[in-house]
This record gives structure tokens, C-alpha cells and sequence, in this order.
């Protein structure tokens, strides 16, 4: 196959072009990192911070407790009318629904159980809510952590109108690097993660602020204080 | 010789005479300068940020061939696939055959400035491959034919109505409406089922780290989402430059780049990506690619000074700042960056006598360096092309001494001649006094300078004339 | 940057007035000689300089630059500072001139040099610390940044605090006071229509201001600025700073 051939080669040769020309250059010294601190100066707590700079972009924050958690939530899918709530069965959160559901239900659990290949329809165009887990959040930035997962996959906090996000206090990080050292996220990372730090939005128009473009318009999140 | 453009003047004078752009870029270039400087209320905050991104950026830039070969190893441990492209050709078509052996007709794009570099999409569509943007302000300018005038705000430009216009005609069963939120709603609707059907999704990237062998990519709309978590291909394409040490540095540019651009803390999202979907994942890429491109940044980094340039976020805060680029907007600058960094890049990328005509286009009024959240100093680099572009240092720059005028070269001898002197500026500024008034506003130089000013008036006494009989001393 | 490295008040000062001043302005620069004595400093003012050399490596014409640096460098040979009624010419020889030379054999002298370099306001606020009583009627003034002044120099408030210690001058700030007014030097004349469309601009909002006189430290500013109210006719008078305070607190005895 000599295109084959032809094409590695010629790819192989740009390789070795760009990395030569970049080992020749001149040598300049490795300097040291510049100190910082993230949000040194100021004495808000994390989570005042993380609530102020989250609600700051139209994000909702709805304080709960561990045994109250159902329950807001019931309450929050009844304030915006959802009519169906994408879930991950295999998850705690999916579990304790299940059990909640199966005493009192409640809108349709939709559960995302099959590649997206088979629920694009669904997904794409009939969803109201969708609810997922998170690994924390970073106070410096306003910002969830979410890591998709075989059980809760990525498009779970991205297509459905509505996100709701399950956030435990406890798990709240200083910053972006308190959070990769304490979650050891630069240890073979999970294929995608994410910082989330509120609905979806654009200024593209003039400059406008609107809300809910691709991603969700609204982002609720059930804040477990206790 | 080689043809010297000079397509900038013309563009420049044509955009200063367009009301409309005067006062669209005016309005929201001061609201950026304004969300910026609320962004940044502790100067030394602002200070140290900078210095560590700066840092981040040069550790990464001298360490640049061993983190690239660590990024590429990293990257193909966690199963993407890597390529490398010289040329924005080379580049092209690595895409396309990725493309054709995927049977892709169609590729829904997350923003990337280096496509454009690329001319990707016209590229793509000329090969039989729809290439859709995504992005809202891409999206808009793509219905109307034309390049983006901004690097992170493409379509600014436009006005609300005229994008209700543009809706109304290019969208079915769109009727008009010049409400922002109506028109973005129309636009998710469309683009809704684009990211559902389409073959393949493409993305530039922010930062990709080295350590992690992970690509972070930020959006506020979540079409980078969208495009790269729905189609079963993903490709993304990133300068050589873009590569960072460690995963946690992309924090600090993260917090520089959004807190200077647009005045926010962060984009609604960052996107990691370390790895296409896994065994037993529901959705994700199955494939996913990156393709390296030079194109021209290795001549670049070769030389020292220069190679300061390749710190860029592209983050648009020198645009933003800048008092040329709000008067005549980014199409005047005629190549794929505008504002400061496109002064720095263009002419070093197309080549000087392309490009070079941009180079003048700065009062180096020095905002620009002031507010690089990465502390490249644009303006000291616009200076050192300008030098460049008349009398070359060995091979730094394309295109070098295209530029050199022998008019001006006889302009600047005689100067120095007469300034180096101290009795021939005596002599020569003597006769300036004595005739300098009478010269006409309609000879070079003094006919620009008048068409909007009076006459500066030559003084009939020098100051070491009424120094010396006031009594200041000489030494 | 230091402010203030000198141990105490300087004794004698150097004057650097600009090639500016010399052909277009002498009386302005007149006022700063006066200024810095009134303050308390002799001044001497070298005959062997001419021009710091800007205009020539803005526009990267380097050995040209250099040459003409050489003749300011030897006219200033006294270990005085150098004080200069222009941020633009005073950041081309403090911030400039060591990369003129860089890697020549006179880079420690010209560093040196660069060393001794102030400009007229920052001297006057922070090494003279100047005091001064108005001596003026009531007046609205405005004032415009000079980019190299703010950007090379730091000098941002020293300006505005000098006319705020004024008791009988109101000053009113413009809007975009510290965007560029267009001059660039040759910048207006290789592009005069985006150079036009700045100055008409900064013109506009200087009268919108109501105010009778616009300051700045730079004569290259000020004669972009008050030509381009002159042509329009616009009912302010455009001054150097020095010439300004000067005449507020009295023209002393010649």
C-alpha cells in the first residue's frame, strides 16, 4: 500500500522537521514558577465564595440535607414543571431514586442505560431534567467538578434543559490544584472531566447575555450541607 | 522585488468610514475594558497572576520539544491518536483522510481559531465535507459568508436586527425577531440537530498537558461539549505552542484568560479530555485525534525575542484595549488574527511583505502589553518586525527587509546626520525657524498631518537662545 | 520603579527640553526650568544634545537611533539627574536606550545614564516634592495621559495630583482620558485617516468636559491635540502641564 506508506512517512517526516527545528533553537532558561495563591486576599469562606460566584451566573443553589435530599429535589422537579428526569440507575443517587420512586413516584425516571447511539432521539428532544453526581467544586472559580463515568455518562449534565447537581460540602477545594492534588486527577485521569460553573450562556449578539444556548439554561444544585 | 501589499490602508480607511462598526466595536470594546478592570480590582493580584502565567507559558515554551514528544506519548497511552502537520496543507489534508476513512460527509466545529488559519471549512467543503459551525457567533458569520472580526466574539460586528435578518433568510420557517434570547433560541434548535446527526465533531484546544496526556478545551456555550462528547469521531487541531507542563497549570491561564477577555471568573465549561470513550461507556468519541500544526511557529520560536509571542491565550484582551482595532474592527486586518497579536503573527506567518503593512498600524500606544494577561510585549515586538521588515536579522522572519525603502532610508540618513550633530542641528533647525512656516500644508508629510490639524507652527526662538539670555547655564 | 533614589534634594539638575519643545514649544519648556527652581534645584541645560532618537527606532531604524543616542549620551556628563518635560522622550532613554545597546561594550554606561533619567512631574511630586499655591482665578481644566508617560515612565497620578493641590482649579476628568490621542509620532502620518479618527475623537471628549484648558506632560500629545482644536475650532486652549502651573502660581522674578 503505498499510500499508506507515503502518508506515514510524510507524516513521520513533519514530526521529525518540527521537533528538530524546536531542539536547534536557541536555549533559554527554565524559569521558576511565579508564586501564587488563588483569591489570597480576601476572607469570604469557600463556600460563600462558591455560592456567590455560582449564583452570580444565574446558577441555583438549593440548600438540603442528607435525609431531606429527596425530597427537594421532588420539590425543585415540580417548580419547573419537569415531566421526566434522566437519571444513572447504577449510582447511588440512581439507587436512592429508585427506592424513593418506588414508594411515592414521581415524573418519569428516564434511565440512561444504553450507548447514546440508541437514545439520541430521546435524549436530543424529549428530556426535561436530567441529575447527576459531582466530585466536589472549586470556591476560587464558582465551579463543579463532574466526572462521567460508565455509569453517568458525559451528555448527562450537558443536554438536558435542566441540570441538577448533587454537591456535598465536605468536597469543597480551594482551587483547581488543591482539587487535582487531593482527587490525584493527574493520575491517569477518567477520559473526560469537567469544571462546570453554571447554565450554559453566550454574549455573541452585541454583547448580550443570554442564557441556555447548547448547553442547559438552567443549572439547579441540591447543596448537602450536613 | 517582491509584490508589497498594502490591501491594510485601504481596509482601515473603508471600516473608519462605516458608522455602524464605529459604534458597534466602541460600545462593547469599552464594556470589555470595563469587565476586565472589575475582574482585576487588587493591582498586585493582577500582578503575580500574570507573572505565574507567564511563567507557566515559558517553562512550557523552553521545555517545548521534550513536552511535545511527552504530550504525544501520553496522549497515544490514553488512546488518542496523534498527528503531526508542517503546513496549514499538510494539516488539511491529515483531517480529510481521517474524515474519508471514517465516511464523515459532515463535521460540526467548536471555535477554533487555528482552523481559520487553515481556511478549513472552504478547504473541507471543496473535498465533500460539510464543516458546520457551532458556536453562535461562528454559526452567524457562517450564514453570512465572512471571517470572524474578533477572536473570541466573531460575529460583533453584526447588530441584533441584522441578525434577525440574516436568521429570517437563511433559516426555515424563521420569521424575524431582533430579541437576543428568541434568536439564540433559534440558533439551539438548528444546531440541536446538527450535533445529533453529524458524522464528526471538531475542536481547536485551549491547553493540552503534557503530564496527563489530556486536552482542555473551554466553552461557554456547551457546543465544545456537544461537538465532542455526540459524534463517534473527534478531531482536534492545536498550534505546536499550546502544550503545558503539568495539568493544575491550567488554572492560572484559565483564570487570566476568561477574567481578561470577557470579564468572567471562568467559561461555564472546561472540558478534559483524556481518552475517547472506554469499554462499557455510553457515549464519548470512539476515535479521537489531535493534529499538530506548525505553520510557521517553529520560525518563530527560533528566534529569542520573538518567541515571547508564542505565550498567547488568545485571550483578546490586546484587542479589547486596543484604540486601532476599535475603529476599524478585525476584517481590516486582512489575515486570520486581528488587533496586536495579529500585527505579531500575521506578518511572521504570511510573511512581511504580505502582511507587513499591518505593522504601522499601532500609535504603540503600549495598552496592549499593559493588559497581555501573559505579559508578551506586543507593542516591543511590534517595533523589533518593523525593524525587521527593512533591515533583516539573518533568516528571523519571512519576508524580512521586504519593507526597506530607499526613500525613507535617505530620510532617516539625513536625520541622523543633522540630530547626531549637535552643530549641525543647530545649523538645521536655525533654517527650520527661518522657513519652516512657509512650507505648504499640501507637501508630503505636512499634507496628512493637516488634514485634520492645523500647521504646528516653527518657534522664531530656539530655547538654548532664551536660555542662555535668562541666565540657565550650559554645563 | 524607584521614585526616589536620591539621598535628599539634588543640588543641580540637568534639563533635557526635547527636539520638540526646542522647535515648537521653547516657552513650555522655559516653564520647566522655572518650575524645578522655583522648587529649588539650579538647572543647567547642556547645548551639545539635540534629540533622544525615538522617531528613528519606533520605526526600526536602529544604527540611526544609536548614533544620535551617542551625541545625548556625552552632552550629559555630570553625575546629575536628567529631567525631562516629556514621558515619551524620557521613556525612550530610560527604557530603550539599554536595549539600543544591548550587548555593546557601553551598555554599563548607558545604563548608568538611563539611571539618572526622570520625567518633570514625577521629579517635581516625588524628589522636589513641590508645593504650590494658586495664585490663578478659578479655572476647569482637564487632563490627557500621555501613553509613554503612563506606560514607560509609571507616571499616572503625579500629573492630576499636581492640579488637585491647586485650590482654584477644578479638575474634570474626559472621558477616555487615557486612551492614545493618535500622535505615534510618524504613526500620523503613515496613517493619517486612523490617527484623524483618534485625535477628533479625544478632541470631542475634551470639550465635552466643559472645560477651558487641557493639559498634558507631552508636547508631541499636545500638538497633535491642539492642532486638531484649532482646525475645529473647538473652544479649548491645549497647554504643557509646566507652562500651566507656572502661570498659576506666578512667573517669579526672570
Amino acid at each position: 500500500m503505498i499510500w499508506l506508506v507515503k502518508g506515514a512517512s510524510a507524516m513521520s517526516n513533519a514530526r521529525s522537521a518540527i521537533l528538530e527545528r524546536l531542539r536547534k533553537a536557541p536555549k533559554k532558561p527554565i524559569p521558576d514558577l511565579a508564586p501564587w495563591t488563588p483569591y489570597a486576599t480576601t476572607t469570604e469562606s469557600a463556600k460563600d465564595r462558591f455560592c456567590r460566584l455560582m449564583k452570580g451566573v444565574n446558577g441555583q443553589i438549593v440548600e438540603t440535607t442528607r435525609a431531606d435530599l429527596v425530597a427537594t429535589l421532588r420539590q425543585v422537579l415540580t417548580d419547573k414543571q419537569a415531566k421526566n428526569l434522566l437519571y444513572a440507575p447504577n449510582t447511588d443517587i440512581g439507587r436512592t431514586l429508585d427506592a424513593a420512586w418506588a414508594t411515592e413516584p414521581g415524573p418519569q425516571l428516564v434511565a440512561y442505560d444504553k450507548p447514546i447511539e440508541d437514545m439520541k432521539a430521546v435524549m436530543v428532544n424529549d428530556i426535561d431534567a436530567g441529575i447527576t453526581s459531582t466530585m466536589g467544586a472549586i470556591a476560587d472559580t464558582g465551579s463543579l467538578i463532574v466526572w462521567p463515568s460508565a455509569d453517568e455518562p458525559r451528555l448527562m449534565s450537558l443536554v438536558p434543559p435542566i441540570h441538577i447537581a448533587v454537591l456535598e460540602s465536605s468536597k469543597m477545594f480551594d482551587s483547581f490544584p488543591e482539587a487535582v492534588a487531593k482527587l490525584s486527577w493527574n493520575k491517569k485521569p477518567p477520559g473526560n472531566t469537567l469544571l462546570i460553573s453554571g447554565p450554559s450562556k453566550t454574549a455573541d449578539i452585541e454583547g448580550i447575555l443570554c442564557y441556555g444556548v447548547h448547553g442547559p439554561k438552567q443549572l439547579v444544585i441540591l447543596f448537602i450541607t450536613d | 522585488m517582491t509584490q508589497v501589499s498594502h490591501d491594510f490602508e485601504h481596509a482601515a480607511v473603508k471600516a473608519l468610514g462605516n458608522q455602524q462598526l464605529r459604534t458597534n466595536f466602541r460600545r462593547v470594546m469599552t464594556g470589555l475594558m470595563a469587565k476586565r478592570a472589575a475582574q482585576f480590582p487588587d493591582q498586585d493580584e493582577l500582578q503575580a497572576l500574570r507573572s505565574r502565567g507567564a511563567s507557566i507559558k515559558d517553562r512550557a515554551l523552553a521545555k517545548l520539544p521534550e513536552l511535545l514528544v511527552q504530550l504525544e506519548q501520553n496522549l497515544t497511552a490514553n488512546g488518542i491518536q496523534v498527528h503531526w502537520a508542517e503546513t496549514v496543507e499538510e494539516g488539511n489534508k491529515i483531517i480529510l483522510d481521517i474524515l474519508k476513512k471514517a465516511s464523515a460527509r459532515s463535521i460540526i466545529k467548536g471555535k477554533s481559531m487555528v482552523s481559520e488559519e487553515m481556511h478549513f471549512n472552504h478547504f473541507l467543503e471543496e473535498n465533500g465535507v460539510a464543516a458546520l459551525e457551532s458556536d453562535l457567533g461562528e454559526y452567524i458569520i457562517q450564514l453570512a459568508g465572512e471571517g470572524p472580526s474578533h477572536i473570541v466574539m466573531p460575529a460583533i460586528h453584526k447588530n441584533k436586527g441584522e441578525i434577525g435578518k440574516l436568521f429570517q433568510e437563511k433559516i426555515d420557517g424563521q420569521g424575524f425577531t431582533d430579541d437576543p434570547d428568541e434568536l439564540t433560541a433559534a440558533a439551539r434548535r438548528v444546531l440541536r440537530q446538527m450535533f445529533a446527526n453529524a458524522d464528526a465533531g471538531f475542536s481547536g484546544v485551549n491547553y493540552a498537558a503534557a503530564d496527563t496526556g489530556s486536552l482542555v478545551l473551554m466553552s461557554n456555550e456547551g457546543n465544545g461539549r456537544m461537538s465532542t462528547h455526540l459524534p463517534k469521531l473527534h478531531i482536534a487541531l492545536m498550534g505546536v505552542e499550546k502544550v503545558i507542563e503539568r495539568l493544575e497549570d491550567a488554572a492560572p491561564l484559565i483564570s487570566l484568560a476568561c477574567r481578561s477577555a470577557t470579564g468572567q471568573a471562568i467559561t461555564t465549561y472546561v472540558n478534559i479530555i483524556s481518552g475517547p470513550r472506554k469499554a462499557g461507556e455510553k457515549d464519548g468519541p470512539k476515535e479521537v485525534h489531535l493534529v499538530l500544526l506548525d505553520n510557521g511557529r517553529t520560525k518563530i520560536y527560533n528566534d529569542p525575542e520573538l518567541r515571547v509571542g508564542l505565550r498567547c491565550i488568545r485571550c483578546a484582551a490586546c484587542m479589547n484595549h486596543c484604540p486601532v482595532y476599535t475603529r476599524i474592527g478585525g476584517h481590516a486586518y486582512q489575515y486570520t488574527y486581528p488587533g496586536p497579536i495579529g500585527e505579531i503573527l500575521n506578518p511572521q506567518m504570511q510573511g512581511i511583505e504580505k502582511a507587513g503593512d499591518v505593522l504601522h498600524a499601532s500609535s504603540l500606544c503600549g495598552r496592549c502589553s499593559e493588559v497581555c494577561p501573559v505579559k508578551i510585549p506586543l507593542h516591543e515586538l511590534i517595533v523589533r518586525l518593523r525593524r525587521e521588515s527593512i533591515r533583516p536579522s539573518g533568516n528571523s522572519v519571512k519576508g524580512g527587509g521586504s519593507r526597506n525603502s530607499s526613500t525613507e532610508n535617505v530620510i532617516w540618513f539625513g536625520w541622523k546626520t543633522m540630530y547626531a550633530s549637535p552643530l549641525l542641528y543647530r545649523w538645521g533647525t536655525w533654517w527650520l525657524r527661518k522657513i519652516g512656516n512657509l512650507m505648504p500644508s499640501s507637501m508630503p508629510l505636512l499634507k496628512q498631518w493637516t488634514s485634520v490639524r492645523t500647521k504646528p507652527q516653527f518657534a522664531s526662538r530656539s530655547i538654548y537662545d532664551l536660555a542662555r539670555e535668562r541666565g540657565i547655564r550650559d554645563e | 520603579m524607584s521614585k526616589n533614589p536620591l539621598p535628599g534634594l539634588p543640588d543641580t539638575v540637568y534639563y533635557f527640553p526635547t527636539c520638540l519643545v526646542d522647535l515648537f514649544y521653547p516657552e513650555a519648556g522655559m516653564a520647566g526650568i522655572e518650575l524645578l527652581q522655583r522648587a529649588g534645584t539650579k538647572v543647567v541645560m547642556p547645548g551639545q544634545q539635540s534629540c533622544c532618537g525615538q522617531p528613528a527606532r519606533n520605526c526600526g531604524y536602529y544604527e540611526e537611533a544609536r548614533a544620535v543616542a551617542r551625541t545625548q549620551l556625552a552632552a550629559f556628563p555630570k553625575n546629575w539627574p536628567i529631567v525631562v518635560p516629556s514621558g515619551s522622550c524620557a521613556g525612550m532613554m530610560k527604557t530603550h536606550y539599554p536595549e539600543l545597546f544591548k550587548g555593546m561594550p557601553e551598555l554599563p554606561e548607558v545604563q548608568a545614564f538611563c539611571d539618572r533619567v526622570y520625567e518633570l512631574t514625577s521629579f517635581l511630586v516625588h524628589v522636589m516634592k513641590i508645593k504650590l499655591v494658586d495664585k490663578g482665578e478659578p479655572v476647569k481644566v482637564t487632563w490627557h495621559g500621555s501613553c509613554h508617560s503612563m506606560r514607560e515612565m509609571g507616571v499616572v497620578e503625579e500629573p492630576k495630583d499636581l492640579l488637585r493641590s491647586l485650590s482654584n482649579v477644578t479638575l474634570v476628568e474626559a472621558d477616555y482620558e487615557k486612551e492614545c490621542c493618535g500622535f505615534g509620532g510618524t504613526f500620523s502620518v503613515r496613517l493619517p485617516e486612523i490617527s484623524a479618527a483618534m485625535v477628533t475623537d479625544k478632541i470631542n471628549n475634551i470639550a465635552a468636559t466643559g472645560a477651558t484648558q487641557v493639559v498634558s506632560g507631552d508636547m508631541g500629545c499636545m500638538m497633535n491635540i491642539s492642532g486638531a482644536m484649532k482646525k475645529a475650532k473647538t473652544p479649548v486652549k491645549g497647554r504643557h502641564i509646566a507652562e500651566f502651573l507656572l502661570e498659576r502660581i506666578g512667573r517669579g522674578d526672570a
